[in-house]
């Protein structure tokens, strides 16, 4: 390259060597735009990733010390009755709490899409419990599910309902957890489905209505196929999310009674903030990354079956 | 996104019979009911958190619970206040949120011009490296961040909580998105008019992106108010403990006084409700541009 840039006449000589500074003078001061950023952005989120494969393969604990343990701490997981525990349960979370979220806020979206009066309103207040300190709600929550003095069972007596025990039932109490989160959510899902929903061009809806189509028909064939780019995308945000679950976990039950609500993020905590266990907590955190990258790539390989572009 | 669009309605204006206005009318009705019903749903918690904060502990404990307050305790939210330092749990959460989002949103901005408008050697490869960390959960850095922060001593300090937050991969890419509908000829000109790379985004770009910034810096305040995770590990003292934090303490130690814990709870969201009263257009907008922003 050198030879032949050397054997060309001077001019095209200078004019290769401006080309030159002209890019990489731009990616100086691109650097520079970038600094501040990379900087923090390297050391607090991209190397840390790499930190945590690397502190999964130690025995690191904050108060005794450390040493190499290889694939010791992944071996330790399949004997870990509170990890399986915590994995089944994000599971559960997740496979109720997902199409509750998303079929609530669906629903709300194809409400408040209407030419109703004050539908700006409803949407304001479905956002709400979303934008609301989770621990704030969680706390209330709690309260709503005591056993008896709490609201949700004299509300179900209202209607000849003897309420069971909610969080400190081993069986109710993830339903509870997942009505709590399905309740916060929603309004978040809402959003991003009105926004879809007002994207779908007048123009088909006109011509559906012109073959005679029903109210019913339409939202058949034109809104649920127009909406799917967005249902999907909806859905994989929030599986990624609900495999997240902590705040509520931790405040309305601290992941019990036993076992019964430990998510993997408050396993995660708890091994790694009140035991110090740093290097397995770092392992329960990479399984959990493992879990949320395989399914949304099982998405992204699935959609291609529902999900219409035009 | 705030003027709702014609779907079901348009059809019976379209079929100009009388059945079609008959339609309308029931459809009024039965979406009236479920918009109500839902509404119901959605803010019976809350109602419930400050009518419970309002009531004597007796009133609190009586089963049937009365809705109204049969006698009003505005007190409770005194006590509550004064129960805990809820005043320093607020001004940190402040300072926290606030400080986050300038610096955020000022090296995202900086970022999120290059990626935007400049050509660089590794642009592409940089920006994929981005993208791929928005999909990492916080969760997995954050054991070795917090074993970093025990080395530097910045546990339980300010900085501790701020800087390891404040560079999101998140901002630099939503505000990457906007910069790029801008026309790369308003620059140009002032390129040609000896305009530096920083005043162009200084002088240009920034100013045309008010909203891009508004949305960015609502979401991002909204989400320090509510984080708890990275502060509960962080803070283990009330000088630097955030609102979130401080509410679990109470809870700690007034495990079973309910119309305090549910005071304390009204005087937290009292602020971030306010925000979002004020913002939710911006909130609403962060939301639509990237969902990735929920986390």
């Amino acid at each position: 390259m050198a030879s032949i840039v050397a054997a060309a006449p001077w001019h095209t000589r200078w004019a290769a060597m401006r080309r030159w500074w002209a890019r990489d003078h731009q990616t100086l001061t691109a650097y520079l735009f970038l600094l501040p950023n990379i900087v923090g952005f390297l050391a607090f989120s991209a190397l840390p990733v790499l930190a945590a494969l690397v502190l999964s393969l130690y025995d690191w604990d904050l108060l005794l010390g450390r040493s190499f343990v290889g694939l010791g701490n992944f071996r330790q997981l399949l004997d870990d009755a509170v990890f399986r525990a915590a994995f089944v349960n994000t599971f559960y979370f997740s496979a109720v709490s997902v199409p509750l979220s998303v079929g609530l806020g669906l629903a709300a979206a194809l409400l408040t899409n209407q030419t109703l009066r004050g539908v700006t309103i409803f949407r304001g207040i479905f956002l709400l419990p979303y934008v609301t300190i989770t621990v704030a709600l969680s706390l209330v929550w709690k309260w709503l599910y005591l056993p008896n003095v709490g609201l949700m069972n004299q509300l179900l007596a209202l209607v000849g309902i003897a309420g069971p025990a909610w969080l400190v039932d081993p069986i109710w109490a993830m339903p509870g957890l997942i009505l709590m989160s399905a309740w916060k959510s929603f309004g978040y899902n809402m959003v991003l489905f009105l926004a879809g929903l007002q994207s779908i061009p007048q123009h088909l809806y006109e011509a559906a209505m012109i073959d005679g189509a029903t109210a019913w028909r339409r939202f058949l064939h034109v809104t649920l196929p127009m909406l799917s780019p967005t249902t999907f995308f909806v859905v994989v945000i929030a599986l990624i999310n609900s495999f997240q679950v902590f705040d509520q976990a931790l405040i309305m039950t601290n992941g019990g009674p036993g076992t019964a609500t430990t998510t993997l993020v408050l396993h995660i905590y708890q091994v790694g903030f009140q035991s110090f266990h740093m290097g397995y907590a770092a392992a329960v955190a990479w399984v959990l990354f493992a879990v949320v990258f395989a399914f949304t790539v099982v998405q992204f390989r699935a959609q291609r079956r529902w999900v219409t572009y035009e | 996104m705030n003027d709702a669009r014609v779907l079901t309605a348009a059809p019976g204006r379209l079929a100009l019979a009388g059945a079609g206005r008959r339609a309308i009318t029931a459809w009024t009705v039965v979406g009236y009911t479920l918009l109500v019903g839902l509404a119901v749903f959605t803010l019976i918690p809350i109602v419930w958190m400050v009518l419970t904060a309002l009531k004597s502990p007796a009133e609190v404990a009586q089963i049937p619970p009365t809705w109204w307050p049969r006698t009003w305790h505005p007190e409770n939210l005194a006590a509550a206040w004064n129960a805990a330092p809820f005043g320093r749990y607020l001004a940190n959460t402040l300072l926290i949120a606030v400080s986050v989002t300038v610096l955020e949103v000022s090296t995202s901005a900086l970022a999120a011009y290059a990626f935007a408008r400049l050509r660089f050697r590794g642009r592409d490869a940089l920006f994929l490296l981005y993208l791929a960390t928005l999909m990492i959960p916080r969760q997995v850095t954050i054991i070795p961040l917090f074993i970093l922060m025990r080395e530097l001593h910045w546990v339980d300090t300010y900085h501790g909580l701020i800087i390891p937050q404040a560079f999101s991969a998140f901002g630099t890419f939503l505000l990457r998105q906007f910069f790029l509908t801008i026309p790369f000829e308003l620059e140009d000109a002032a390129r040609v008019d000896g305009s530096s790379r920083l005043g162009c985004l200084l002088r240009i770009i920034l100013p045309l992106s008010g909203p891009a910034l508004a949305t960015l810096a609502v979401f991002i305040m909204l989400y320090q108010w509510n984080n708890l995770l990275w502060p509960l590990v962080m803070s283990n003292s009330d000088a630097t403990r955030p609102i979130a934090v401080g509410l679990r303490v109470f809870l700690g130690q007034y495990g079973t006084d309910w119309n305090l814990l549910m005071a304390a709870s009204t005087l937290a969201i009292v602020p971030v409700v306010g925000l979002y009263l004020v913002a939710q257009r911006w909130f609403v907008q962060g939301i639509t541009l990237s969902g990735f922003g929920g986390r």
